[in-house]
């Protein structure tokens, strides 16, 4: 028994108590991370001193007033592409190694705020670009229920930590299914929310249309605590929404008697496995049971949404990766003859390969002669994958289907194959082209691998999901399956 | 039909400030071909009247207060620099 396996509700309840102390609580991170992380290895970089000390002081202030907050003393993961104030920040890539940020990003100021205690970094695909956490610089991380397959991405860290109860939660963010691939394929819940929602002021930029950051818990309740605490307009992110954010817990209700879910069949086709299928299907009676009603639809630009989005997010990405030129951060080549020499010889040096592959992609998109061709033909097809998700929600409340294709799969086993990996994102990707929030949850087992059901709402309408999401959790027992280590 | 040549690929990798070896230039040819030609199936829509979505949300410019902040202290930011010198950022030498 972790303590982890206690929501955070039930954590406050303790704290308050003073039956469980901060200490305790940082303490089973680091004894777990001792344990596992050999296995899973889901931390890039440990900030054990730090919040040794932190939790220490806040356990002085255990019962006063000043210990009320909801978070307060919580041990969280942090996905290393959020830069984090004198604690490493290398989003998986050897150009930024050392790199030691000056500020933290919004989110991280928000957790302050809300007094989270933050264990270490999480490791990634490299710049956030991948499915499985192979692309690494440093190390592949593993998936806690078989580790031998790998845990998705490119927040495998942020979704494995929390499979493996190494932390109670963490962040992750989501481009074009990076927080819900993982998560379903280790078994949590990570929510992608609406574009806008979340600040991405210190979120190091992949493709600043699509990027997301967002939650990854054991639980939906927590999932909309932690969103609660991130959420908001931010002065320092002129894409950050200016609208109300509600209290997603309210929408924890169980009660879904009337919802209207879409399910799309191109979601349900070619290429999706049979028992991912079938576990959608038996999640659809469950909700069905419950009062809700669901009909097949459409969203017929479906299949484009896959060239577009590597079109669009690999152009966006050639020119957020030009920053890194071996000037003001990060890692410089110790053999440059000139200024040219020395930019050039620090990224082939600096990035992997399928950086590499991505900047040269995006750069020939935007290319001259190329640019309406590729870009701006993505861009169009972009307006048409959003239009078939405005239709859908003008007749239901929520849009539900697989999260991924398959289940988790081997180590190794799509590597070689860009396409194929990248495949692995169609049921995802679709989503953040439109920029609506979704989630993935636990919906079933195939072979000891979990299974992901994806729910997906309109804009800035998280409490649906959440109400949908809860309303499923609570009908069935997935989400309190644990893998033994 | 080859979508893209190896020259092409270098030239790509010049404007992206890549340095890439022969054997790097060959496989990148092959795999931005064949990801180039699986993008290509967007030809079968008809785009002409659509218009490009680059921002999902409907947002115009935002402004902020033009009010004077103070920057961040020198230590700061050369703290992360590679090379720096006297209070300034060091590269090699770009006039001959």
């Amino acid at each position: 028994m972790s303590l982890f396996d206690n929501s955070v509700s039930e954590l406050h309840q303790l704290l308050h108590k003073k039956e469980l102390s901060v200490t305790d609580l940082v303490e089973e991170s680091y004894k777990r991370i001792n344990e596992v992380d050999d296995k899973v290895q889901a931390f890039l970089t440990l900030d054990e001193e730090k919040a040794r000390n932190a939790a220490k002081a806040m356990d002085d202030r255990l019962g006063t007033d000043d210990a009320k907050g909801l978070l307060f003393g919580m041990p969280i993961g942090i996905k290393d592409n959020i830069v984090t104030k004198g604690l490493r920040t290398t989003c998986a890539s050897k150009i930024l190694d050392n790199f030691d940020p000056i500020y933290d990003a919004t989110v991280m100021n928000k957790l302050h705020n809300a007094e989270t205690l933050t264990i270490g970094k999480l490791n990634m695909d490299e710049f956030a670009m991948g499915s499985s956490n192979e692309n690494s610089a440093f190390k592949k991380t593993k998936n806690p229920w078989n580790l031998e397959t790998v845990p998705g991405g490119s927040s495998g860290g942020s979704a494995a930590s929390v499979a493996s109860g190494e932390v109670l939660f963490s962040l992750g963010s989501d481009t074009g299914g990076s927080i819900r691939q993982p998560a379903a394929f280790c078994g949590v819940v990570g929510l992608k929310p609406t574009y806008g929602r979340v600040s991405r002021y210190g979120l190091v930029a992949f493709a600043s249309s699509l990027d997301q950051i967002g939650p990854v818990t054991r639980t939906v309740e927590d999932n909309a605590y932690l969103l609660q605490a991130i959420s908001g307009l931010d002065p320092m992110d002129s894409t950050s929404a200016n609208v109300e954010v509600p209290n997603f817990a309210q929408a924890l209700t169980g009660d879904v008697k009337g919802l209207k879910i879409a399910v799309p069949k191109e979601y349900l086709g070619e290429g999706v496995r049979e028992e991912v299928r079938q576990s959608v299907l038996d999640a659809l009676k469950v909700l069905e049971k419950l009062g809700a009603v669901w009909e097949e639809v459409s969203l017929p630009h479906s299949k484009y949404a896959l060239a577009a989005y590597y079109l669009l997010s690999s152009s966006e990405a050639s020119a957020n990766l030009a920053r890194f030129d071996g000037v003001r951060y990060g890692y410089r080549t110790d053999d440059a003859t000139s200024l040219i020499d020395m930019y050039k010889k620090t990224r082939s040096e600096g990035f992997g390969e399928e950086v590499k592959r991505r900047i040269m992609l995006g750069t020939f998109a935007l290319s001259s002669g190329y640019y309406d061709a590729y870009y701006k033909k993505a861009q169009k097809v972009r307006t048409l994958i959003k239009n078939d998700f405005d239709e859908v929600f003008k007749k239901y409340d929520v849009i539900i289907g697989p999260t991924t294709p398959t289940p988790a799969f081997k180590i190794g086993e799509n590597i070689d194959d860009p396409l194929t990996m990248y495949a692995n994102d169609v049921l995802t990707i679709p989503v953040n082209l439109a920029g609506v929030p979704g989630i993935s949850i636990p919906c079933g087992f195939s072979n000891g691998l979990p299974l992901g059901l994806q729910i997906i709402g309109k804009y800035f309408d998280e409490s649906t999901i959440y109400k949908t999401a809860y309303a499923f959790e609570q009908a069935t027992d997935y989400h309190k399956q644990k893998p033994v280590l | 039909m080859s979508r893209i040549s190896a020259d092409q690929v270098k030239h790509v990798a010049n404007l992206a400030r890549l340095a890439i070896t022969e054997e790097e230039a060959e496989m990148f040819t092959k795999q931005l071909d064949s990801i180039i030609s699986f993008a290509e199936q967007l030809n079968e829509l008809d785009t002409e009247n659509v218009e490009p979505t680059s921002h999902v949300l409907d947002m115009k410019n935002v402004m902020r207060e033009d009010k004077p902040e103070k920057g961040l202290p020198q230590s700061e930011v050369l703290k992360n620099a590679p090379d720096h010198q006297d209070g300034q950022i060091k590269v090699p030498a770009i006039i001959e």
